[in-house]
């Protein structure tokens, strides 16, 4: 089964990241593929590279970029969203004159033409985050 | 893009407590620009977001409702708004901002299963 | 088709459940996950719309979530299972349609 997975909230701010976290590893592990994540609204955080948790919590970015790397998940984080709420993508910070990228290794920026394209390759679509 | 889904949004949400409502329409203009059949359904407080005489501009917010009108330019023709959500939030028809098809809670359940991908907004 | 509910608030946090419950279909499923799962608690109000529709309709709790929260085997109603997240896939897959009430 193909799955295509929306994610609503920020780390912190509900606890859906985490769970689509898990469903995602659950599906991998049930031999299932996952289209592509995409982040919308306040999901966008999830993609903030500058994120450093204590070294005793869940890495709440790392680990997506860890998934990314391993699995070779896409990782889309809505252009628009992002650039609402002041996150950018390497190409982004340098048209803007920004010093560096804001976003976490294994995400890459892109438009809403790839959430529906997702939903369209996949066979099923959860959200996550409210 | 050969595939052609129907997609079903679900709007539950009022209009101007965050950006939840905007970024809502955005996904579903896109999906409209992506020729894919495209249906609306405002249930509980998403009832709100189609309430006429809004003024947003009070709260330095942006005006969202006349979107909706537009909604036809983009082939997305049904509209569809629960009567009950509407009579529990004691709103008439008439303060609505366009004509909306009405459907009964009891009858959701018969929209949603026919649909490919529905979107809780 | 029937579909897949989730919902993730409790009861308090959101009148998600009872908004769930009123639209469902008949044979449509419902998962408790995250804060949603403490509308399963045997002894609370806040479980009367899951009794209301027991047996008929059925629900699931995600368990790591009630672990999590302390929440014992025995505390979870009557009639509710619980799935841990290969199970909540496996409804995933069964399922066409997946509803997300937060």
């Amino acid at each position: 089964m193909k799955f295509a997975i929306q994610i609503n909230s920020a780390p912190y701010q509900t606890q859906g990241s985490d769970t689509a976290f898990q469903f995602i590893r659950a599906a991998l592990r049930n031999g299932h593929e996952i289209v592509r994540v995409f982040f919308y609204h306040e999901g966008v955080y999830n993609g903030l590279g500058y994120a450093m948790p204590p070294d005793d919590e869940r890495p709440v970015v790392k680990r997506w970029s860890d998934l990314a790397r391993e699995h070779g998940i896409d990782l889309v984080i809505c252009i628009s969203a992002a650039q609402r709420r002041g996150l950018l993508s390497r190409e982004e910070a340098v048209r803007v004159g920004k010093a560096d990228t804001d976003l976490a290794e294994g995400f890459r920026i892109a438009g809403l033409g790839l959430w529906v394209e997702a939903c369209l390759n996949a066979d099923r679509f959860l959200i996550f985050g409210g | 893009m050969p595939v052609r889904k129907s997609f079903l949004f679900i709007l539950r949400r009022p209009p101007h407590g965050g950006i939840h409502a905007q970024e809502a329409l955005d996904i579903i203009l896109t999906t409209a620009a992506f020729d894919q059949t495209v249906r609306l359904l405002f249930i509980d407080d998403g009832v709100f977001q189609l309430q006429r005489d809004q003024r947003p501009e009070t709260i330095d917010f942006k005006h969202i409702a006349p979107i909706f009108g537009a909604l036809e330019l983009y082939d997305i023709e049904e509209l569809w708004v629960e009567e009950e959500s509407l009579r529990e939030r004691g709103i008439k028809v008439e303060r609505l901002i366009m004509p909306v098809r009405l459907v009964a809670r009891c009858d959701l359940a018969a929209l949603m299963e026919v649909q490919d991908v529905v979107v809780s907004c | 088709m029937p579909a897949l509910h989730v919902v993730c608030r409790s009861p308090q946090e959101s009148q998600a459940l009872t908004q769930c419950l009123t639209r469902a279909g008949e044979g449509d499923v419902v998962l408790l996950s995250e804060n949603g799962v403490y509308a399963a608690l045997v002894d609370s109000v806040a479980s009367a719309p899951i009794r209301a529709e027991s047996p008929q309709r059925v629900v699931y709790v995600l368990m790591p979530d009630c672990e999590a929260r302390g929440i014992l085997a025995e505390e979870i109603l009557p009639g509710v299972a619980a799935v841990d997240y290969d199970g909540f896939v496996d409804l995933a897959v069964r399922f066409p349609i997946i509803h997300c009430w937060s």
